[in-house]
């Protein structure tokens, strides 16, 4: 008896040790990543980093270029993906519901969540890029938008269907019309559960790397022209760390650090609205 | 309405024009204030929706259309051939396949077990004050972009897998039969086993988040009638928790394998880019995904690019294929959570 008993607190405790350890092998790596990027991102960072241009092999400069086109990439495939996400997420909450159509479109719309980046490059390549015969920085924010619209999509319908149906009635008993209950009483009684949804997705396409390959390319020089080939972080970081120059590598690693922070704290401040927006 | 149909007849006997044009308009408050604007609003939304439709369907249809070149040189044969030479303009796929699956098994069989651990210790064991950090530290690591798993693969993993790894792997697996064949070669850090690491990490967040969520949805009356009964914590967990989430936790899996099939950067950076099938996990190889990154900007010939495309046509089939059955699994145990309670 006390055999059996013995050996069931042994496997309990074995399992459970086991289980911390697993816990504190991903808290290691997550550590651990986060304290090479610091110790090698913060070598480099300087005021140079955001004045100065990529520059050639073997110099010294910065990534002025690559920010900039980073930034307007990300922002234009906002711009297109906030809308079509949030009308579409209307769509599945409001009116689609149980309907076939919705549920079929839901389920594309998972799928397309976790669908691997490079094939949403690779079908912006040979629709537009293959088309107009030339890499773009619109075709790198169509790019990011299609990733980005099935976040906005899922979060948006997840909020929506957290507002109780008294809300709705109650504005449809006023005689409001329905976009009208939609627009001005359901969403904005989740707006900041959707926000959260466009700042996740924010988060989620600005460390994209391989979207951008096929797409918006690179440049080594400051371009205003969304229908050139435009620098951005990821592909330059990418090009930069395969390289066997050193400076491009310290480069390399100062706009990792870059990209991590922003990633980080858009993440962190996605969170906090949510929980406010909980609370309320 | 009814005062316009008594003027209806003699209107349509006078003029031959269609009668409804003469219909007088339902007074405006007939039909909630503006039923035209309603029903623009709802195609607009309906048309988005049909928009993320159209966006598979699109993908499916343009990747297919421009893989047409490969398949009609090399037919059914670019499956299973293990050739890549764009001098001879002579290319298969079963590299990269053989790539890919090989990485995503290993990222498997290390991210399974330790997200197991991860899910157990967030729901079981966790004092309630951590819970919430923890969580969210686990869910940061998923946040991290995955070029940045890539470099750290590349600049601090590999050199230190390569001095300290790689040979104690060889030390201990190296003379049994068949383990052994598997550790052979030069340990240089970047591979097959190199890859399939840095996978795992990458997939463990995505697999333990699931998984902690579907833990969670275990009603507590079925917990606490087992720990009453007498059963330790891993009992409660092993035949409780467990069968009751069997679904989800699978699906959970899945959603992780369509992750670690796809990856490309955190990959591209440590496979070492050869299109080789070797029996040694610390040969170097290729996935889909690196072969795509890799290549297609230097691809200038019509095959050549044709036949990296299909490579692209074939990993989005793949993951289709994989992360449909997850979520048809995770929507079961939904759908039977919402029975049981």
């Amino acid at each position: 008896m006390t055999n059996i008993y013995r050996k069931r607190l042994f496997v309990n405790r074995f399992n459970l040790v086991m289980s911390l350890s697993a816990m504190a092998f991903g808290m290691t790596f997550l550590l651990w990543i986060l304290y090479v990027l610091f110790l090698r991102g913060f070598e480099t960072i300087s005021p140079a980093l955001f004045t100065q241009m990529t520059p050639p092999p073997g110099s010294a400069g910065g990534l002025a270029n690559a920010i900039y086109g980073s930034v307007v990439i990300v922002a234009v495939a906002t711009f297109i993906s906030t809308p079509i996400g949030i009308l579409a997420g209307i769509y599945l909450a409001e009116y689609g519901r149980d309907k076939p159509i919705a549920q079929v479109t839901r389920f594309i719309n998972d799928i397309l969540l976790s669908a691997p980046s490079i094939v949403i490059g690779l079908f912006v390549y040979t629709v537009y890029v293959a088309k107009v015969q030339q890499f773009s920085g619109w075709a790198g924010s169509f790019a990011l938008a299609l990733i980005a619209i099935p976040v906005v999509v899922r979060t948006t319908e997840n909020m929506l269907r957290l507002v109780p149906s008294s809300l709705r009635e109650a504005a449809v008993a006023l005689g409001a019309p329905m976009w009208k209950v939609i627009l001005k009483v359901t969403l904005r009684a989740v707006r900041g559960g959707v926000i959260t949804g466009v700042l996740l997705a924010v988060a989620r396409v600005s460390g994209e790397t391989a979207p951008l390959l096929f797409t918006s390319l690179s440049n080594q020089f400051w371009s205003f022209d969304m229908s050139a080939p435009m620098a951005n972080l990821p592909v330059v970081i990418f090009q930069f760390a395969m390289s066997p120059y050193e400076e491009w590598q310290n480069l390399a690693w100062a706009g990792a650090l870059l990209i991590t922070l922003t990633v980080l704290v858009i993440n962190i401040l996605a969170r906090t609205v949510f929980r406010q927006s909980a609370v309320r | 309405m009814s005062t316009g149909s008594a003027a209806l007849p003699r209107i349509m006997t006078a003029r031959e024009d269609s009668p409804i044009e003469r219909r007088p308009a339902p007074p405006a408050s007939h039909q909630g204030a503006a039923p035209w604007q309603d029903w623009l609003f709802e195609r607009t939304t309906l048309f988005f929706a049909l928009f993320v439709l159209l966006t598979l369907v699109g993908i499916l249809v343009s990747l297919a259309i421009s893989a047409i070149p490969a398949f009609e040189k090399f037919g059914l044969a670019f499956f299973y051939t293990n050739v890549w030479n764009p001098v001879t303009k002579q290319f298969g796929a079963l590299a990269p396949i053989y790539g890919t699956l090989v990485t995503s098994a290993i990222a498997l069989l290390i991210g399974v077990p330790v997200s197991f651990g991860i899910a157990l210790f967030l729901t079981e064991m966790c004092p309630p004050l951590l819970k919430r950090p923890l969580g969210t530290a686990i869910e940061l690591l998923a946040a991290v972009p995955s070029i940045i798993y890539g470099m750290w693969g590349l600049f601090v993993f590999a050199p230190l897998f390569a001095d300290y790894g790689q040979p104690l792997l060889q030390k201990v697996f190296g003379d049994i039969w068949l383990l052994g064949p598997l550790f052979q070669g030069a340990p240089n850090g970047i591979g097959i086993l190199s890859a399939g690491i840095i996978l795992s990490v990458m997939v463990i967040p995505f697999i333990a988040a699931t998984m902690r969520d579907v833990f969670e949805i275990v009603p507590p009356v079925l917990k606490e009638s087992a720990y009453g009964i007498g059963a330790t914590t891993w009992e409660v967990v092993w035949n409780v928790v467990l069968p009751y989430t069997k679904v989800g936790v699978i699906g959970g899996i899945m959603l992780g394998l369509g992750r670690a099939l796809g990856e490309t950067m955190a990959v591209t950076f440590v496979i070492g880019n050869a299109y080789r099938i070797s029996p040694s996990l610390f040969a170097a190889g290729n996935s889909i995904a690196s072969a795509l990154a890799n290549e297609f900007n230097e691809a200038s010939d019509p095959v050549h690019s044709a036949s990296l495309i299909s490579l692209g046509l074939i990993l989005f089939l793949l993951t289709f294929i994989v992360l449909a059955c997850s979520r048809l699994l995770l929507a079961q145990l939904a759908k039977g959570e919402g029975k049981s309670t």
